[in-house]
């Protein structure tokens, strides 16, 4: 089986962030930058997936800087089998970025490829099912449970108020949440042999974004609250502000 | 130049989502400054009383595409279902819910259409004649206003953020989309219903949510009874995410960067200490409440109202002070 999974690095979700002078990006200084927690879930669903079809060949692949060098050596040490880097720097949207993906995916042809559901930087859930569809994949978003036999996969993905089961036969995308599975961590025989596998570097084709950064700001503050007291004694001003302030009693 | 906005309107089982009456208003408003006519698309079957209920939504037209092969949800299915209805429509924008359907199909279109998409956007802009949106990054850390480089705009918005307000009466066109079931790549094989009478974490007016301040799972019960006193189908039940690690809770309650992003009217947090990846999925709630015997614990910094106690003592008042309350 041909297995690809997409990895992004990005902030760590403890790391704050603060607007960069330019008022449209992050500021970079001090931030540390890891694996997206999503992807995780994905690159351990490779593995398991290559370890059930009893062979095959997993390989993670990430557009953006040389930075994520470091990302893909961390995929490499829990057992993906090769790594590619597609140097890409500037802006990139969804748009673009599943397009550049897309074009390197055609020529690999792979049975399935695992996303993340959401890259925690913009917070998008797009480009899975945007890779999909260029590519003419099947695809299942948000994955929690999946199984692979005869060519199909099954699997469960939650929907306010309750899951669906869905089908899907090969090629496929398949976007992975948190519950699908426990991910393992590379151990040091894993980071020894990381350092011997192929990691191949190539530039990407460039496109540009469909959406334009006009601005990024900090959210905007809350008012500042009240601390109407200490234990069950404070329960009557409670009620009394949700009655006549908020007014939702 | 196109000059319509369609919202891409959502039915389950036959029912309208309110999210989707949230982005016609939202699409209203847009009109308002951008001008064209705010078009209802909405795709399924049954869909008899979704229509109508658009009908009066205060969208200029209802277009609804039903057929049997589109009874459950499917991605590619409903993906080609619009991306056939769509030139007739003459779409400068295209609005949806960031609902579990939303964020699936969204992006697939857009894809299609080879264009850009706002997702889980908080607002709309129509600036000097160009749209956009702005949308919470990093997990609400910052806010970006973006605007579309390409046509048509795309963005789904975050429920719970735009007012319904709409009304009127509007046209209804129906049509049949040309495949059938067997030519999708995917299938929904089976929608599984949670627990009945529960509120689904999304649409709920309330949410309780409780960490790991309540010591046990067992103890959870107190999380619940207090939902259940606002009476049935206002309140739901989430969680941080070190009790469903613990595995007292599970995933689907789970309210954070790593869980769901949540933006009820009222949301309370019980024992919880207010994790910035916690924060990240109910800091635009309308009204926060914390409930920890921690006075200095970050949730307060962005509680309106705080009480500093012991949850075990808190929790049993408050229910039955809100349960008094809500009696008629
Ligand atoms: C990649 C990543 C993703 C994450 N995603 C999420 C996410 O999606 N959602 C999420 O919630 N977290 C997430 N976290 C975890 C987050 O960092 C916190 O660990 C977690 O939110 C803590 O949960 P908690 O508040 O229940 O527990 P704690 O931090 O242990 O807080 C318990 C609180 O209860 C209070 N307390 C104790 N006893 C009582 C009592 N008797 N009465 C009243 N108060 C009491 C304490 O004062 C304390 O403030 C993520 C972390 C990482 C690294
Ligand atoms: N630059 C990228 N390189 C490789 N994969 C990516 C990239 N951006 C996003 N992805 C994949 O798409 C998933 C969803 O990302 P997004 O749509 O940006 O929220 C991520 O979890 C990754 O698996």
């Amino acid at each position: 089986m041909n297995i690809v999974v997409c990895i992004k690095r990005c902030a760590a979700t403890s790391a704050a962030i603060k607007v960069a002078a330019d008022g449209k990006s992050i500021d970079p200084t001090g931030v540390e930058f890891e694996l997206n927690p999503y992807d995780e879930f994905a690159v351990e669903q490779a593995l398991l997936t290559r370890e059930a079809a009893g062979g095959g060949e997993v390989t993670v692949v990430t557009l953006g800087s040389p930075d994520s060098v470091k990302e893909l050596r961390d995929c490499l040490a829990r057992g993906v089998d090769k790594a590619v880097l597609l140097k890409h720097t500037g802006d990139t949207d969804a748009f673009s970025t599943a397009t550049m993906l897309a074009t390197w995916l055609a020529e690999q042809k792979p049975d399935v490829v695992f996303m993340g559901k959401q890259a925690v930087d913009r917070d998008n859930s797009q480009v899975p099912q945007r890779v999909a569809t260029i590519l003419g994949y099947g695809c299942i978003s948000e994955v929690k449970k999946l199984e692979f036999r005869e060519g199909t996969f099954t699997a469960e993905r939650d929907i306010e108020g309750g899951r669906e089961v869905v089908e899907c036969r090969v090629p496929a995308v398949i976007s992975t949440n948190k519950g699908l599975n426990e991910p393992r961590y590379a151990n040091l025989k894993g980071i020894m042999a990381a350092k011997k596998k192929p990691l191949a570097e190539l530039d990407a084709s460039p496109v540009a974004p469909a959406l334009v950064v006009a601005a990024m700001q900090p959210p905007p503050s809350r008012p500042a609250g009240r601390v109407l007291g200490e234990g069950a004694g404070a329960v009557p001003a409670l009620i009394d502000a949700l009655k006549n302030e908020i007014k939702i009693l | 130049m196109p000059t319509n906005l369609v919202v891409l309107a959502e039915a389950r089982a036959g029912r309208l989502k309110r999210p989707s009456l949230e982005a016609i208003s939202a699409a209203l408003d847009l009109a308002g400054g951008a001008g064209g006519d705010v078009i209802a698309l909405v795709v399924g079957n049954d869909l008899a009383a979704a229509t109508e209920e658009l009908a009066r939504s205060g969208a200029k037209r209802v277009v609804a595409v039903e057929s049997a092969a589109l009874a459950n949800y499917s991605g590619d299915g409903y993906c080609r279902a619009v991306l056939e209805a769509l030139p007739a429509l003459d779409a400068k924008a295209v609005l949806m819910a960031h609902t579990a359907m939303g964020k699936d199909l969204a992006p697939r279109i857009a894809a299609a259409l080879e264009t850009g998409l706002v997702s889980d956007a908080i607002a709309l802009h129509c600036e000097g004649g160009q749209l956009g949106a702005t949308k919470p990054v990093y997990a609400g850390k910052a806010y970006v206003k973006c605007t579309a480089a390409t046509m048509p705009f795309m963005a789904t918005l975050r429920p719970n953020n735009f007012e319904v307000k709409g009304s009127g009466s509007a046209e209804v066109t129906k049509s049949a989309p040309s495949f059938g079931v067997d030519e999708l790549k995917a299938l929904v094989k089976e929608v599984v219903a949670g627990a009945s009478g529960s509120v689904p974490l999304q649409e709920a007016k309330v949410i309780v949510a409780g960490g790991r301040g309540l010591k046990e799972a067992e103890q959870f019960g107190l999380v619940e009874k207090l939902a259940e006193a606002f009476g049935p189908g206002v309140a739901a039940v989430g969680a941080s995410r070190a009790v469903v690690d613990a595995g007292w809770r599970p995933h689907r309650e789970q309210i954070g960067q790593t869980g769901k992003v949540v933006s009820p009217p009222l949301y309370i947090a019980c024992g919880i200490s207010g994790a910035i990846q916690h924060l990240a999925g109910m800091s635009t709630s309308k009204c926060i409440v914390a409930i920890n015997k921690d006075p200095d614990a970050p949730i307060f910094k962005i509680a309106d109202y705080g009480i500093v106690g012991d949850v075990f003592e808190v929790l049993p008042a408050l229910t039955e002070a809100i349960r008094a309350a809500t009696a008629h």
